[in-house]
């Protein structure tokens, strides 16, 4: 369908389809909805491929002590492909910690993005929903563009909304597990409700998985070690982003209902017809 | 090192006086000339400040203000830059 350019309702906004469907993020505007992680590639050779074939154009990075040893650089592959960079502030355990790592984040990359990470414990990994709200607050009045990793919980982020995130990141499973979206139901409500976007942030396992998240709703997909720790990363990266378009197109257009029972695809034969 | 040193301006006692202060650069005990500043700590570790941050006693000094921010005795100062992750 041809968009007239004219402001439209929502609904004739979802027919224009994919040609101009825009995710508007923190106020900026971007075409791919499939956010990568870095964390898990092997190399920064193999890291480049995936980005390449992932078509990422935001992309995260965690803070940490600089290592004189170390060679190249994450940041030098990111700006090479031209894709924004997300600080996060992985790691950090209290709210304290997290703002002191995006007020560096923010020195060391010029970015006032930043995705809070406040986890609760090292085996689950799983985010701290007291500290991640205080951080939340603060950041929010420093000025941060705050993208808030949450469990997936629907009133934690409606909260995190009205205390002015610029979206809200609901896990679908623990970090590294991929085990997918184990709560759909609670995805689901957390889109309905939300007047930022939604972006399904870790737990992807394969690439139905990241399909799922955007059939519920979610405006884009989080992931790294579904795809870095696959077996052939760049030909996982191109799975996520077929993913994430397919998923977003089925959403787009709309499921149909589901039915106990059959509902015939083919005109009903005339009565006395056969035989 | 004493914890009464800690957060004593000047040079200490125990120490040749001023030559030298204890720091400690992203957990390392590290000497430094009397009079040293955030940005010889980074030179420390790098030659480039591009990517770079550093909090100082867990405030961030801003770059600008890396050579005109003194070091005193037992700071701890703390080089960051992005790193794979997340």
């Amino acid at each position: 369908m041809t968009n007239t350019g004219s402001t439209g309702t929502e609904e004739e906004d979802r027919d224009a389809g994919a040609a101009d469907d825009t995710l508007v993020l923190g106020g900026e505007k971007f075409t791919s909805r499939l956010i990568m992680g870095t964390g898990g590639a092997p190399s920064l050779e193999v890291l480049d491929e995936a980005l390449a074939a992932s078509g990422t154009e935001i992309t995260t990075v965690a803070m940490r002590r600089l290592d004189p040893s170390s060679r190249g650089s994450v940041l030098d592959v990111l700006r090479a492909r031209g894709i924004k960079v997300l600080p996060n502030t992985a790691g950090c355990y209290t709210a304290g910690e997290a703002v002191l790592t995006a007020r560096l984040a923010r020195e060391a990359l010029g970015t006032p993005w930043v995705k809070l990470e406040v986890i609760s414990d090292d085996r689950t990994l799983l985010p701290d929903p007291i500290e991640t709200f205080d951080a939340a607050e603060r950041l929010v009045a420093d000025g941060f563009v705050v993208l808030p990793y949450i469990g997936d919980d629907p009133a934690l982020a409606r909260r995190l909304e009205q205390a002015g995130c610029a979206a809200v990141m609901p896990l679908g499973s623990p970090i590294g597990s991929g085990l997918g979206i184990r709560n759909p139901h609670n995805i689901e409500l957390i889109v309905e409700a939300a007047g930022v976007p939604v972006i399904l942030d870790a737990g992807i396992g394969t690439a139905s998985d990241a399909a799922l998240a955007m059939e519920l709703g979610c405006d884009a997909v989080l992931l790294a070690s579904a795809v870095t720790r696959a077996r052939r990363p760049g030909l996982m990266a191109a799975a996520m982003k077929h993913a994430v378009t397919a998923g977003r197109l089925a959403r787009l257009a709309g499921r149909i209902p589901r039915r106990r029972y059959a509902e015939a695809s083919s005109p009903a034969i005339a009565a006395g017809a056969h035989v | 090192m004493t914890k009464e040193d800690r957060g004593a301006p000047g040079p200490r006692q125990g120490s040749r006086p001023g030559t030298a202060m204890n720091v400690t650069i992203n957990g390392n005990p590290c000497r430094l000339p009397e009079g040293a500043t955030v940005a010889h700590a980074v030179e420390v570790l790098t030659s480039t400040a591009a990517g770079v941050a550093v909090a100082l006693n867990d405030e961030v000094v801003r770059r600008g203000a890396w050579r005109s921010t003194p070091l005193g005795e037992n700071d701890r100062v703390e080089v960051l830059t992005a790193v794979q992750g997340g």
